[in-house]
């Protein structure tokens, strides 16, 4: 299954310097591991555990998700541009698989 | 362990709820402990964190504790002399403490973080946040919650 993520930069293009508003929707069911199913049997956690962005291949803000983060995880945070590049945004499930949004920043 | 009430205590329960809502007077939440101090301990190292520069921005009564919008935020430079490495954030009364790490650097600019989180009952939540020189700083903020969000 693959699951496209909504992603969105404040501005495309910015000065060097300027703050980068980021703001990322996915849809995951972020199964605590808590609730049970109606035999009484524990559904299995599947969360998505990690989330990384990088400007151009460095890292600028990165995340580690635990069961209490609601289903379908929005996350907003900001970060300082310094060059133009890829903005990649990945997910990563508790069973290894990735989830990955690129958007493009211009920075003059 | 099954709870279970019979008639008479689920009225009593009723109406000792109602007379407290009239009177405004709200029963202490009876919290059940999480292992919230163990993840501090864990984090911190045993070393002592200091009350403030965090900002909670989270609401006041969250009537569904699903998805309760939360942004936290660190007052610091950020520059490569004084930031912040990262910020825990967790809750005292979920059946497990942890909600989530966020990890900063002087690239990010700002240390500010907004997500969706999931309360199970009324409870504290807990920021501890971790500075480049080993200090930490901690907030906490108490959201009444209406509907628990953690199934079952």
């Amino acid at each position: 299954m693959s699951v496209k993520p909504r992603i969105k930069l404040d501005k495309k293009e910015a000065k060097k310097g300027d703050l980068i508003e980021v703001k990322a929707l996915v849809s995951h069911v972020m199964e605590s591991g808590q609730r049970k199913d109606s035999a009484g049997k524990t559904i299995p956690r599947k969360i998505l555990n990690k989330f990384i962005c990088t400007v151009n291949g460095k890292e600028v803000f990165s995340a580690d998700f635990e069961p209490a983060i609601s289903a379908n995880p929005y996350i907003q945070f900001k970060f300082k541009a310094q060059e133009s590049g890829p903005v990649v945004l990945t997910w990563i499930d508790d069973d290894g698989s990735k989830i990955v949004g690129e958007e493009k920043i211009t920075v003059s | 362990m099954k709870l279970s009430f019979d008639r008479r205590q689920v009225l009593t329960i009723g109406v000792g709820a109602a007379v407290a809502a009239a009177f405004g007077v709200l029963p202490a939440p009876a919290y059940a402990a999480n292992d919230s101090e163990d993840v501090i301990k864990k984090f911190t190292g045993d070393k002592k964190a200091t009350e403030g520069r965090i900002k909670f921005d989270l609401p006041e009564i969250a009537e569904n504790g699903n998805t309760v919008p939360m942004t936290v935020s660190v007052e610091s430079p950020m520059t490569e002399q004084s930031y912040v490495t990262d910020v825990l954030v967790l809750t005292d009364g979920n059946p497990r403490a942890g909600v989530a790490t966020f990890h900063f650097s002087p690239a990010s600019g700002v240390a500010e973080a907004n997500t969706r989180i999931r309360l199970a009952s009324t409870q504290n939540v807990i920021a501890v946040a971790k500075m480049n020189d080993g200090s930490f700083f901690t907030a906490k903020k108490l959201v009444k919650v209406t509907i628990g969000g953690c199934g079952g």
